[in-house]
């Protein structure tokens, strides 16, 4: 700013600190400093393996096992900590971005902790088990990033500026248009129409939501009808097609935002129910190390 | 009739037929000459069933005709019976046209030629006579109206009232009755409705949130065309349908017919007064004027004034005004013993702005002030107090703590604390008084109301806001005396959004200051206008056309609704002249200026796209009225999940209720702007706040304290829908409790559902709430800290908008 007016406006308030001038990403966050860390971590676990020679043979139970063991058993408490940090508005200085990138990052440093951790000796146990879950929570989150990184442009863009709200509002407002449009029609030609006035935007499952594809729906099975059909005045078809074509376009706007924000979810419905699974495996894990060993 | 009669009365009104009973009482021979063929004209035009508002309440009724609250025939109804018993010698269709003589023997000749004698002569003739016209583009069309006699004339139009004073507000509600069915659209060309009655103004803003009429402020006609109308609105032009305009743009008194007689006014203005004694003579000896012409507008003080002016006429001195208790106790506190008579002449002869102010006006508006003694030493208000009134200093000086023990004085006669008036921040300085003194507080309602109705007021407020502004734009090298030049050329100009200020190529050496809003500078480059640059409130421009003489190298135009000061070039140079300090700080600022546009004209060569982005941003960001944002919150869609964390955190972080609408607002080129407040640099919220609790904190944050009425002003005026009126929801079960058992509803606002079974019955007050960027938090701003991705930004745009920015986008 070239003006010799400053303005009024008090350095290195509170508010400052969050008030950036360019904003960068949870992954590219603080210059990638948690990738830096994390892989870090890995390729001195990495190397340090291949140079310590520990006896009898590589595994959990040599010290080398145990300080990887529990480098990784606190790891994961600290990464399931982040759903509670998500929703605890404690008032003191913290950013979810950074918990986000380094949750990110460590989490998948877990792949090496974990894996040389059990000094690459797999079977079908309790302790194998957890290695199990865990490979598989990791997976799940690395589904999640990559969506997190694709589809909220997608869904910017689907919305264009609507609100779901608006949306369903939208086609509220074609059905009541359907519903006087659709007066002069035929019985025939009726019933189709009174059928997508009584499709409900939400129905059709779990599988319909995600893969956006809707076989069933009404709106489609009336226009087609009415497309084809002949029985009512031309005039009075014509008007409820054009309805049905816009309720139409309106459905696979909603419908396509809800796909994109069921895509944006789902995983967490595996990554966090696996998580408590893996917590479960781990305990037995340790519990049985401890005292069965 | 040609006996002489005591005292002939011109105008019927309140205050003419209050005086006219009081003679007809009196038994003094007395006339009452009225222009139309009925009593009070003024009345008689008011709407059908209009009710008449008696206010100030606490002032009490002295007539010999009655009055109290009441629907406007009721009222006319009792005045003609009034006027009957107390034997009032009424002659209608008497339009005076001239008066001459003298004390003793005027002549007092009417249109049709009839000539009346009297002694003296009241005139009482308000201030109707000359409605303002409007001055737009097809301003004689005659579909514009300038009252409207029956609301039920008009049914299913669509019709325009121009002006939001008292009269446009109760026509807009009359031609808004449902029944009616028209569409009613009021225009106000501020933001804030000082000039009509509170009453009145929730009424209007009652009816406006039922839908029956659409109230837009900031707003005024641009061109009347028939069926259609032109807008300037802080957003820009636009046109919308109208059948009618009903213009209700004020009125000016009848000057010239008055000043014919040789009374003298307060001043050179349209709005000044006649000039008048306590005892309501004017300068003519034997013409006393009363009512809406002396500048008393409401009708209580007219009927009280018709009754005073009477007993003065007839040799009663030892009446005092209805008002005098009340006032009297303002002045108590103070030292000296004076009258309230000679306190009010010593305040108006002390203090600029009170100087244009009629005796009666000064009645008014102390009545909303307080007067108090301040000891030498003694504080009058600390820096970063919250408070908003102005301080007028009557006796003795103020000393501002510019920096610690370093203190300015300001003299006798001067103001202080005016910042408040337009930007509501907090006190920027710590004020004592700096000797013995007595300082006059003014609400920050009163002083609009008094800027609002009294020109003079509102230069001298203006002028030295001016003068505070340029010394601490060019800090130091200045005293007020070298800008006494500058400041008595200045001219205040109205930019509305988008409009161009200063266009590149052109010829012109002015330099403009920024009072309110901000501006966008362009330049032309390949064709396309290119933002280079964004100037906040406080900022100038066109100081390069001064120093180099050469055309101007850029455009400037105002990004939302805003205010210039105009400075000449050639009073500028001179100061500069005289000045060399400050020639030399604003050649640098114009070379680093001049550095950043040839920068970004480097750049356009090399990374035309980023360029354009940057460029196409900016403008966005503008349109959405982010130019008088001082923090923001803002969206990168490209990161944004849709998980709305950020509402819940926000919720989470105040009483359970969330102040931002993410999913809301427009979007460009994946950058949101969601439904949340902005902070603005003058904020449009608070302008109408009865119990003035909307303040400005240190961080720039503006917040709700305390003691909010839920009367809902701030939500409508706020142009950005950012306020809602809501009740906080009961306490929820511990996030602990939720997350292991399930039990409440989760983190964020409750839903509706929960929150009424738990209250049950209850029915909580509602109260404004918004955004005040997490004011107290230790941590900042909780959306933006609960953004698991980064999306969620806060910025100034000043800041967003840096050379940095686009350096970036550059690579
Ligand atoms: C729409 C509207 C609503 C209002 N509502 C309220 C309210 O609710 N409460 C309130 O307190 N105030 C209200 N006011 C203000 C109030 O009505 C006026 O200020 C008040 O009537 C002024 O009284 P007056 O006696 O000074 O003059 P007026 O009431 O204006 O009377 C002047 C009279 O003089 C006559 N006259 C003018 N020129 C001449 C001439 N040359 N020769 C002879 N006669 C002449 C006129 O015909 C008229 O009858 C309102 C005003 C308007 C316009
Ligand atoms: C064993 C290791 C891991 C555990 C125990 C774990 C656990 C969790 C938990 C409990 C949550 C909170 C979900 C919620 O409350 O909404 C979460 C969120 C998340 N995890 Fe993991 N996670 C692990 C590994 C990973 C890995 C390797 C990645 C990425 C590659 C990842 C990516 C994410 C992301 C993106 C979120 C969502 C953040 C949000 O939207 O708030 N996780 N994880
Ligand atoms: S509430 Fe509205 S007017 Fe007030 S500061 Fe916020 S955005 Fe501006
Ligand atoms: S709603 Fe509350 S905060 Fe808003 S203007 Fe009214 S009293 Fe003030
Ligand atoms: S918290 Fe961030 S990602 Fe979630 S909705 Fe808000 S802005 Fe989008």
């Amino acid at each position: 700013m070239a003006s010799l007016f400053q303005r009024r406006r008090s350095k290195a308030t509170q508010t400052e600190r969050v008030r950036e001038r360019r904003h960068e990403g949870f992954l590219r966050y603080a210059n990638f400093r948690w990738a830096k860390i994390s892989g870090g971590l890995c390729l001195l676990i990495i190397v340090s393996y291949a140079l310590i020679d520990v006896t009898p043979r590589p595994s959990g139970g040599t010290w080398y096992g145990y300080t990887l063991g529990t480098i990784g058993a606190l790891l994961i408490l600290w990464l399931t900590a982040l759903g509670y940090r998500k929703r605890k508005m404690t008032s003191d200085y913290w950013s979810l971005k950074a918990w986000t990138s380094a949750h990110v990052y460590l989490g998948l440093s877990l792949i090496v902790i974990g894996t040389w951790h059990t000094g690459f000796q797999l079977g079908w146990n309790v302790h194998t088990l957890a290695w199990v879950l865990m490979m598989l929570v990791i997976l799940s989150g690395l589904y999640g990033v990559t969506v997190y990184a694709t589809l909220p442009a997608a869904l910017s863009n689907n919305r264009d500026e609507m609100t779901q709200m608006q949306m369903l509002e939208a086609i509220r407002a074609f059905d009541r248009q359907l519903h006087a449009a659709a007066q002069p029609l035929t019985p025939e030609d009726t019933a189709p129409v009174l059928a997508a006035l009584d499709e409900d935007p939400f129905a059709g499952g779990i599988m319909a939501r995600l893969s956006g594809r809707y076989p069933r729906c009404a709106t489609a099975a009336a226009l087609g009808a009415l497309r084809l059909s002949r029985s009512s005045g031309a005039e009075a078809r014509e008007k409820v097609v054009g309805l049905l074509s816009q309720k139409e376009a309106a459905l696979a706007r909603l419908r396509q935002h809800l796909r994109i924000r069921a895509l944006l979810e789902v995983w967490l419905y595996v990554h966090v129910p696996l998580t408590f699974a893996l917590i479960a495996a781990l305990s037995a894990h340790i519990i049985s190390v401890f005292f069965y060993w | 009739m040609s006996d002489v009669v005591k005292v002939a009365i011109i105008g019927s009104g309140p205050a003419g037929l209050s005086a006219a009973a009081r003679a007809g009482q009196l038994g003094m021979s007395h006339v009452l000459l009225e222009k139309t063929d009925h009593l009070s004209d003024t009345i008689f035009k008011y709407q059908k069933g209009k009710r008449v508002l008696a206010t100030p309440e606490r002032l009490d009724l002295r007539s010999d005709c009655r009055f109290a609250e009441g629907a406007r025939e009721y009222i006319l109804g009792n005045w003609d019976e009034d006027a009957a018993n107390n034997k009032v010698n009424v002659v209608k269709h008497a339009d005076v046209a001239e008066v001459t003589g003298e004390k003793g023997a005027f002549a007092i000749r009417t249109a049709k030629g009839d000539v009346y004698h009297a002694e003296t002569i009241v005139l009482a003739i308000g201030t109707q006579g000359n409605p303002n016209r409007m001055r737009c583009g097809g301003a004689d069309l005659p579909h514009i109206i300038y009252q409207v006699d029956d609301p039920e004339d008009f049914k299913d139009k669509h019709i325009t009232v121009v002006g939001s004073g008292d009269a446009g507000i109760e026509n807009a509600l009359g031609v808004a009755e449902e029944a009616l069915e028209n569409t009613v659209t009021i225009l106000n060309r501020s933001k804030d409705f000082a000039r009509a009655k509170a009453k009145n103004v929730s009424d209007m803003m009652e009816a406006g949130e039922n839908g029956f009429l659409s109230i837009r402020t900031e707003t005024q006609p641009k061109l009347v065309e028939p069926g259609w109308l032109t807008l300037e609105t802080p957003n820009g032009d636009e046109k919308i349908e109208c059948d009618v305009i009903v213009a209700r743009l004020g009125s000016v008194a009848p000057r010239g017919f008055v000043e014919s007689m040789g009374i003298e006014f307060t001043g050179p203005d349209r709005e000044a007064f006649p000039k008048l004694s306590p005892t309501f003579e004017s300068t003519v000896p034997g013409i006393f004027v009363i009512g809406a012409l002396a500048g008393y507008p409401l009708i209580k003080h007219c009927m009280n004034q018709g009754y005073d002016v009477v007993e003065f006429i007839n040799g009663n001195t030892s009446l005092t005004p209805a008002d005098e208790k009340d006032l009297a106790a303002i002045f108590a506190g103070l030292p000296q013993q004076k009258s309230v008579t000679e306190w009010l002449d010593y305040l108006r002869e002390r203090v600029r702005i009170f100087a244009d102010v009629s005796p009666l006006q000064m009645r008014e508006f102390m009545l909303d002030s307080k007067v108090a003694f301040y000891r030498k030493g003694e504080v009058v208000f600390e820096k970063g107090d919250p408070g908003s009134s102005l301080f007028a200093i009557a006796d003795g000086h103020a000393e501002v703590e510019v920096a610690p023990g370093v203190t300015v004085p300001i003299e006798q006669g001067s103001i202080f604390g005016e910042v408040g008036l337009i930007s509501g921040r907090k006190r920027g300085a710590t004020i004592r008084a700096g000797a013995d003194s007595i300082f006059v507080e003014v609400s920050r309602t009163a002083a609009l109301k008094l800027m609002g109705s009294v020109p003079g007021a509102k230069r001298a407020i203006n002028r030295i806001s001016l003068e505070r502004q340029l010394l601490q734009i060019f800090k130091g090298g200045l005293t007020v005396e070298d800008l006494g030049p500058v400041v008595d050329v200045a001219e205040v100009e109205r930019i509305p959004a988008g409009k161009v200020v200063v266009a590149e190529g052109e010829q012109g050496d002015d330099v403009y200051v920024i009072r309110s809003g901000s501006m966008v500078v362009e330049k032309d480059i390949g064709g396309k206008p290119i933002f280079l640059r964004y100037l906040p409130a406080g900022s100038f421009f066109g100081e390069m056309g001064v120093l180099s003489g050469a055309p101007r190298n850029a455009t400037v135009k105002a990004a939302v609704g805003s205010e210039v000061i105009k400075l000449t070039g050639e009073s500028f140079r001179k100061m500069l002249a005289a000045r060399p300090q400050v020639r030399e700080a604003t050649e640098a600022a114009v070379a680093e200026r001049a550095q950043m546009n040839s920068f970004i004209e480097s750049r356009k060569a090399s990374y035309s796209s980023a360029v354009d982005l940057y460029s196409d941003t900016a403008g966005f960001i503008m349109k959405e009225g982010l130019g008088e944002a001082t923090d923001a919150l803002l969206i990168d869609e490209n990161l944004c999940v849709g998980c709305d964390n950020c509402e819940k955190a926000c919720a989470d972080s105040h009483e359970g209720l969330s102040r931002l609408d993410r999913e809301a607002g427009k979007t460009f080129a994946h950058l949101h702007v969601p439904t949340s407040c902005r902070h603005c640099e003058h904020p449009h919220c608070m302008a109408d706040c009865p119990p003035n609790v909307i303040h400005r904190g240190p961080d720039g944050e503006v917040f709700m304290e305390p003691g909010c009425i839920g009367c809902g002003n701030c939500m409508r005026n706020c142009p950005y829908g950012v306020i809602r009126m809501e009740a906080a929801p009961p306490e929820k079960p511990s996030l602990l409790r939720w997350l292991l058992t399930g039990f409440g509803p989760g983190p964020g606002e409750p839903s509706p559902k929960w929150t009424k079974k738990k209250l049950g019955d209850e029915k909580p007050k509602k109260i404004a709430v918004k955004c005040d960027m997490c004011k107290g938090i230790a941590g900042g701003p909780a959306c933006v800290r609960a953004c698991p991705t980064g999306a969620a930004i806060r910025v100034s745009p000043e800041e967003f908008l840096s050379i940095a920015r686009l350096q970036e986008d550059a690579g």
